[in-house]
């Protein structure tokens, strides 16, 4: 029916000759200009271009630019006019050299190739602090650093070094006459020929104050070291002697005074002949070493002191008061037994910093007449002084001081006051920095000394009392830089170099009848200790020092709130390194999240204190983003009214009452852009005091993280990281504990390796070499320097913080990190098999998703594991991937489209697709897109391209050198030659590689060992890569 | 136009010879033999000192006129005792040469000594120079012009030829016209191929096979660079170091014994010929490049180098070759593989380089072309203990005697691209 109703939509609509019958008139509002261009008909056609010549022009220009670029580019190739006789292009060349940053000290070997240094190795000749980290490793990259501080500098004004001298010199005169003192302000050298130099100033410009500061301080345990042995130094631990190891707050695999016990730790974690070492840990923050400890209790830093006032009660039998919860006080009580037990076989260590406290574990090893703990050779690299340190800022600050002169400290940036400690400096005249970057100090002083990086340098180092290393340069310094220690030469007036001073040191020192060729060829020398000798009657009257006081006065701590424990993360350190993006963009082994730092804290209290955002759903975003990116809310932490805002992360296994935060970040001076990540923690670091009580409340915001593993529990599949205990691995057969699994074929079950169950044919494998990488679970503590040395040899991108969080990283080995859910793994097991019926399923499989309040923590190295019957080969439609006989799975990358079918297919997720050209990108603004930091790319490896698809190759450049080697010297290959970058790097002997059809050698053991087993086995993959079965001495013996 | 008169003038020539003769043989009984001298010279003298030219050392010739025998024999024999004796001439030349003292060759004999002076006195040869090669030319120009000639009257002779065909043509086809003559209508060979389905079918088809197989070739080169040939800063020829001289190419290409690269030879392994050889002999010359030309290519390398002649100004500026094999970077090839443990000759990848005056690349340096020498190329084994245990277990498998690369795992992907 028709209507004659008539709809409008305005009022205006209703008015005639109104603006919207213009409007429904003209499709345009305004008229289009084309008459313009169009109308006039007579310029078009007298136009000599018409549209067909304007397309055959467009068409011609692009065909021609098409095939100009088929022409091969002009290739320039310019020899050395003089070849130095070391270097053969092409070869590389091996130099022993020694980091000694202040905060990292080891003996290294730098591989250099045409004279630039590429790549870190641990120094194996070297008996202590022989091993590399992850910064370690990393540190070769900061050489090559652009924003390095490239001349010196007066007042901001770059300048010679001479008119620097003559002004420097010309008034530390002018305030030796006037009897004013000069300050060095240094980190900590421990070099025979620093000492000594710095001896020789003093008594030239007589009033000289030596002051040594360790951005973070050890200055606790080297009192209480100094107080009882009369030497500034640490006791040194020998942790392969010790069966039993209690660490209260120790985080002895991380930093805990200067590092460098792994490897000997990775020992005695091995079981063998049924035997291995017991690891108790008590802590607030989750660290490396708690994660790697069999019994872990958290407990907040006051509960620490008292559990360790405690322990020291219950083993020596002193009664001691104080409170702890029941069930602790029952857990140390036991693990005072234990110590007891094992007698000289077991050590306690502290990171508790209190000089009380670290003379209470000295009493404690006394007592148990400990094997492993050695104070007789004194570790030496920590020698800052908290007392000296706040003496001298308040000399500073009142203007006693006539001069300052630092090298290797950032105090503005590390101290808690930095700032006001800086503008004091500012006050007097000659005040001198010698840094590697215009950093946050260097805006306070006069005189900036362009210092060298270690690789550039000469120098010497002693890391325990006798284990001397020496430091040699490795390329000429890329910029105008001199050592601090030369420039005391020059303003002592002397005209030798510091590498000639170092060698009379050594010479009319402790090189004795070693030739310095060979000592700076080895970089190590290790002289005996001459200890005293002792009568034998006089051991018995060893005095155990009475710590009765520092005992009482530890068991009556006790916090109000909440507890912050400063730590140091694996990545980032002190700080120092914070422009290097593969620092930057290494995953922190425990929470995975790269480019941050965060306040770490408990499930429960972040609960309690509205800081934890729920789960996402199918339809809110919270926790995780759409793209699976973590979030977090952010936290105002108050210390003694400084207040910073930092984005908070839960983290399982922090103690309840406690929090954490990592220091090196929130940097800004003489950073890019993209690298100033993070908050300063040091900003809370007031007094030097790593325990702080702090003030934590919501604040406004969301922060989004960068993690790289948003999964964090295995969920029961114990065939992803299989662990049992030692009880179990001891007793029983290993079919149970490492079961192989069994597929069903014509309704019977076979073993996966069995020819019936494979749907390839195998290819014969026993003739030539065959390369396995065995992967010891127990010897693995996560430390990450494999992550770093795969990035360092095989140049692995830096993709940034946002590719990150998009789950785009770049990295070939990752370590995956899992939390159980229950107390431990087996619990999660048994839950997951004893789960029945639609309800029990739909709840206890989402409670499985949720880590404990005190997980088991375990870490897994995966990259490719090189399957022989691998998935990704079968689906390439370009054969870009295929087998080698070796056993390497083998990707051309010329070849791969990019279709990510094989990524797809992996059943480990191990290949990585480059999206974006990474090299030479303004948008990706690291080492790759910079003329110096591109130096340190190993020639031997391409670097990929955009739409390519990349993965770990077991570095087939280094083993078809291996191979190249011995054909060319026409021999055998030995075991132990065959090496990956992350094998070599691995300082724990986690990661053994070689090849499996040379019976004798070790990876032949390991792959035939009972807990030898392989990710994923009922894929039935057959995998190159071997994992060893997780066991844990979790029973009291 | 000398050569004629010399040839013309056979009594001149005859008495030259016969006064050379006279002159030689009263040589050998005063002063010793200038053959042996010059041998010995060559040996011990010419790293340092020239007939005619100042060097590290004086020039030599007629020494021993300008100085007593007595003289330089103590002078030769030990030099540094003479100027350490203050001697003043001794002192003088010690001064002059940059106070470098010369080594002391007390082994050699006074016949050896007077040896190398009689050859030190001989006179200076005219050079000989090597007679232009205008007629030569001119032969050559002469043949391409009759050549061209034939050609160009045979073209004449065609033109002609069609000239008068349509000129037949078109007198017939009038000579129709008048007789009334109906020619038929036919359809031109053009329409009828249009009309022709199947023949157009059958062009279209050899059309696109045409264009295809010569768009492949095509694309197959883009990147294939054999033959390449630049232009280098400084003209080095290969044909007068390898080929004449017959230098081994490791000599200066060292690193490829025990590198992945051959490498480019630093300049100062230049010098250590070069220091001595300022020019080229008159002989060399004898190609397309005048002598001139090749001594100016040499002052470039002491340019280069910073060698004024005598000493090393240390001024110096790196030559920037252009490079010649190139390949990508995602290709991994290692000379020293190929050289040291196949022992491959290097004129199998490289071609005849002792024959080429300007390098040029020989081979197409293609993955087929590399793969085709991996399959048919056995592994040197002998002697390698490395082979020992692989080789006899393969031999087994494979049921041969003896392995190509290929089956010792040369082909697979992974060996060349990482």
């Amino acid at each position: 029916m028709a209507s004659n109703k008539k709809y409008w939509k305005s009022v205006e609509e209703l008015d005639t000759n109104s603006i919207v019958e213009t409007l429904q008139q003209n499709e345009f509002v305004e008229e289009i200009p084309v008459d313009g261009f169009l109308g006039d008909k007579e310029t078009l056609e007298a136009s000599s271009t018409t549209r067909r010549d304007f397309l055959k022009y467009v068409g011609f220009s692009t065909a021609a630019a098409s095939l100009a670029a088929c022409e091969g580019p002009v290739i320039k190739s310019i020899p050395y006019v003089v070849q130095p006789e070391q270097v053969r292009p092409g070869v590389a060349d091996y130099y022993a050299t020694t980091i000694a940053n202040g905060f990292d000290f080891a003996s290294v070997l730098v591989k250099t190739r045409e004279g630039r240094p590429i790549k870190i190795e641990p120094n194996k000749l070297a008996s202590s602090n022989g091993g590399t980290t992850a910064r370690i490793q990393a540190s070769v990259l900061s050489l090559y650093d652009n924003m390095r501080l490239k001349s010196a500098k007066i007042k901001g004004a770059i300048t010679t070094w001479s008119k620097f001298d003559a002004d420097i010199t010309k008034k530390l005169t002018d305030l030796s006459a006037a009897g004013k003192e000069v300050v060095l302000l240094t980190q900590t050298y421990a070099s025979p020929s620093t000492t000594r130099l710095i001896a020789e100033f003093k008594e030239k410009y007589g009033n000289v104050r030596h002051v040594v500061y360790d951005a973070i301080s050890e200055s606790a345990a080297l009192d209480a070291y100094q107080e009882k042995y009369g030497e500034r130094g640490l006791a040194s631990y020998d942790l392969e002697n010790a069966d039993l190891i209690v660490s209260v707050g120790a985080d002895f695999l991380g930093d805990w005074q200067g590092g460098g016990y792994e490897a000997a730790y990775a020992k005695g974690r091995v079981p063998e002949q049924g035997k291995m070492s017991r690891h108790i840990q008590f802590e607030s923050n989750m660290s490396l070493s708690g994660a790697n400890a069999d019994l872990r209790v958290p407990l907040t830093p006051s509960e620490q002191k008292v559990a360790l006032a405690k322990l020291y009660g219950f083993v020596t039998g002193a009664s001691v008061g104080g409170k702890l919860p029941a069930a602790v006080e029952a857990v140390v009580k036991k693990v005072a037994a234990e110590l007891k037990k094992a007698g000289s076989r077991a050590v306690v260590l502290t990171g508790v910093q209190d000089k009380g406290a670290q003379k209470v574990v000295f009493a404690i090893n006394e007592a148990l007449v400990s094997k492993a703990f050695n104070p007789s050779v004194p570790v030496k690299i920590r020698q800052g002084n908290d007392a000296a340190m706040s003496k001298l800022v308040a000399d500073v600050k009142s203007g006693k001081v006539g001069a300052v002169i630092m090298s290797g400290v950032n105090p503005v940036y590390t101290l808690a006051n930095g700032e006001a400690f800086g503008d004091a400096l500012k006050k007097i005249d000659l005040t001198v920095s010698f840094t590697e970057r215009e950093d946050e100090t260097s805006a306070y002083v006069n005189y900036l000394g362009a210092a060298p990086h270690y690789l550039e340098s000469w120098g010497d180092v002693e890391f325990k009392k006798g284990h001397y290393s020496l430091m040699q340069p490795t390329i000429k310094p890329l910029f105008d830089t001199r050592q601090f220690q030369d420039s005391l030469l020059k303003w002592m007036g002397s005209a030798e170099s510091y590498y000639t001073y170092i060698k009379s040191t050594w010479s009319t020192g402790f090189l004795g009848a070693t030739s310095w060729n060979k000592a700076l060829h080895d970089g190590v020398l290790v002289k005996p200790v001459v200890v005293a000798e002792v009568a034998e009657g006089d051991v018995e009257e060893v005095e155990v020092t009475n710590v009765s006081a520092d005992v009482a006065k530890l068991a009556k701590a006790a916090s109000k709130g909440l507890e912050l424990t400063l730590y140091s993360k694996t990545g980032m350190g002190d700080g120092q390194m914070a422009n290097n993006p593969w620092l930057q963009e290494f995953p922190d082994p425990l929470t995975r999240a790269t480019w941050d730092n965060y306040l770490t804290i408990s499930q429960a209290d972040a609960d309690r204190l509205g800081l934890s955002l729920a789960q996402s759903t199918f339809f809110t975003e919270a926790r995780n983003d759409a793209n699976g990116g973590l979030n977090g809310t952010y936290a105002n932490v108050t210390v003694n009214g400084v207040t910073v805002k930092v984005p908070v992360m839960v983290q399982p296994g922090q103690a309840v009452g406690s929090v954490g935060m990592a220091f090196g970040y929130g940097r800004k001076a003489g950073l890019k852009t993209e690298m100033q990540t993070g908050v300063n923690a040091y900003k809370l670091y007031a007094n030097a005091n790593k325990v702080q009580e702090v003030k934590v409340e919501l604040t406004d915001g969301i922060h989004e993280f960068a993690c790289l593993q948003l999964h964090n529990t295995l969920m029961g599949r114990g065939d992803i990281v299989k662990d049992t205990t030692l009880e179990v691995f001891n007793t029983k057969d290993a079919k149970l504990w490492n079961p192989k699994p069994h597929v069903s074929k014509d309704h019977a079950m076979i073993p996966v390796d069995s020819p019936d169950a494979d749907l390839w044919t195998s290819f014969d494998r026993s003739v030539g070499h065959h390369f396995n990488l065995s992967i010891d679970l127990n010897a693995c503590t996560g430390c990450g320097a494999c992550v770093i040395a795969c990035h360092a040899e095989n140049n692995v991108p830096v993709v940034g913080k946002s590719e990150v969080r998009r789950s785009r990283d770049m990295h070939w080995l990752r370590i995956d990190r899992y939390y159980s859910s229950q107390d431990s793994f087996n619990a999660d097991v048994e839950k997951k098999d004893n789960i029945a019926g639609l309800g029990s399923s739909l709840v206890e499989f989402g409670e499985l998703e949720n880590p404990a309040a005190n997980p088991q923590v375990v870490f897994q190295p995966v990259m490719c594991q090189h399957c022989n019957h691998a998935s990704c080969e079968t689906v390439c439609p370009v054969a870009a991937t295929s087998h080698g006989r070796q056993g390497q799975n083998q990707m051309a990358y010329n070849r791969c489209v990019g279709t990510r079918y094989c990524a797809n297919n992996c059943a480990y997720k191990v290949r990585r697709f480059n999206w974006f050209l990474y090299a030479e990108n303004d948008e990706f603004n690291y080492h790759m897109n910079d003329d110096l930091g591109k130096m340190v790319l190993n020639p031997d490896v391409v670097v990929r391209s955009r739409g390519v698809m990349e993965k770990c190759s077991m570095c087939i450049q280094m083993t078809q050198k291996t191979i190249l080697d011995a054909k060319r010297d026409g021999r055998a290959i030995k075991d132990g030659e065959f090496q990956t970058a992350c094998s070599n790097a691995c300082e724990s002997g986690a990661m053994i590689f070689g090849d499996v059809n040379d019976y004798d050698s070790e990876v032949y053991k390991k792959k035939n060992d009972s807990r030898a087993y392989h990710l994923l086995e009922h894929v039935g993959t057959e995998p190159n890569v071997v994992y060893q079965v997780k066991v844990r001495n979790s029973k009291e013996a | 136009m000398k050569k004629v008169k010399h040839r013309n003038s056979t009594s001149k020539v005859l008495g030259f010879c016969l006064a050379f003769l006279l002159a030689f043989s009263t040589s050998i009984f005063a002063q010793g033999d200038p053959v042996a001298g010059k041998s010995l010279f060559n040996s011990n003298c010419a790293a340092c000192h020239k007939l005619d030219k100042d060097m590290t050392g004086p020039a030599l010739r007629g020494v021993a006129e300008r100085l007593e025998k007595d003289w330089l024999f103590e002078w030769i024999r030990n030099s540094s005792k003479m100027i350490k004796a203050g001697d003043p001439y001794a002192v003088e030349i010690f001064e002059k040469y940059n106070k470098t003292a010369m080594t002391a060759f007390p082994q050699l004999s006074d016949a050896d000594l007077e040896n190398i002076l009689a050859y030190t006195s001989e006179e200076k040869k005219a050079e000989v120079v090597p007679v232009a090669q205008a007629g030569a030319g001119d032969a050559s120009a002469d043949s391409g012009m009759s050549t061209d000639l034939v050609l160009g009257l045979l073209a004449l002779i065609l033109l002609v030829l069609a000239v008068m065909l349509f000129m037949v043509t078109k007198t017939l086809n009038n000579l129709a016209k008048q007789a009334g003559v109906q020619a038929e209508e036919t359809d031109s060979v053009w329409q009828k191929f249009v009309k022709n389905q199947f023949l157009v079918l059958v062009a279209v088809i050899a059309f696109m096979l045409f264009a295809g197989y010569h768009a492949f070739g095509f694309l197959m080169q883009v990147g294939v660079d054999q033959g390449y040939q630049p232009v280098q800063p400084i003209h080095f020829s290969h044909k007068i170091h390898a080929g004449d001289n017959g230098i081994d190419c490791k000599y200066c290409h060292s690193s490829a014994r025990v590198s992945k690269t051959s490498g480019i030879p630093s300049l100062n392994v230049c010098m250590n010929c070069h220091k001595n050889i300022s020019e080229v002999a008159a002989t060399t010359a004898d190609g397309e490049y005048t002598k001139e030309f090749y001594d100016g290519e040499i002052q470039k390398l002491y340019d280069a180098v910073g060698w004024d002649g005598t000493k090393y100004t240390g001024e110096s500026s790196p030559v920037k070759w252009v490079r010649v094999h190139n390949l990508p970077d995602f290709a991994y090839f290692n000379h020293s593989q190929h050289v040291t443990v196949a022992g491959v000759a290097c004129q199998k990848c490289h071609g005849p380089v002792e024959e080429m005056e300007i390098l040029e690349q020989h081979a197409p340096l293609t993955m087929g072309w590399c793969v085709n020498c991996h399959r048919e190329t056995n592994v040197k084994v002998e002697g390698n203990e490395y082979y020992a245990k692989i080789h006899d277990e393969l031999k087994k498998k494979y049921g041969v005697d003896q392995l190509t690369i290929a089956q010792m795992g040369g082909l697979e992907c992974g060996k060349c691209h990482y």
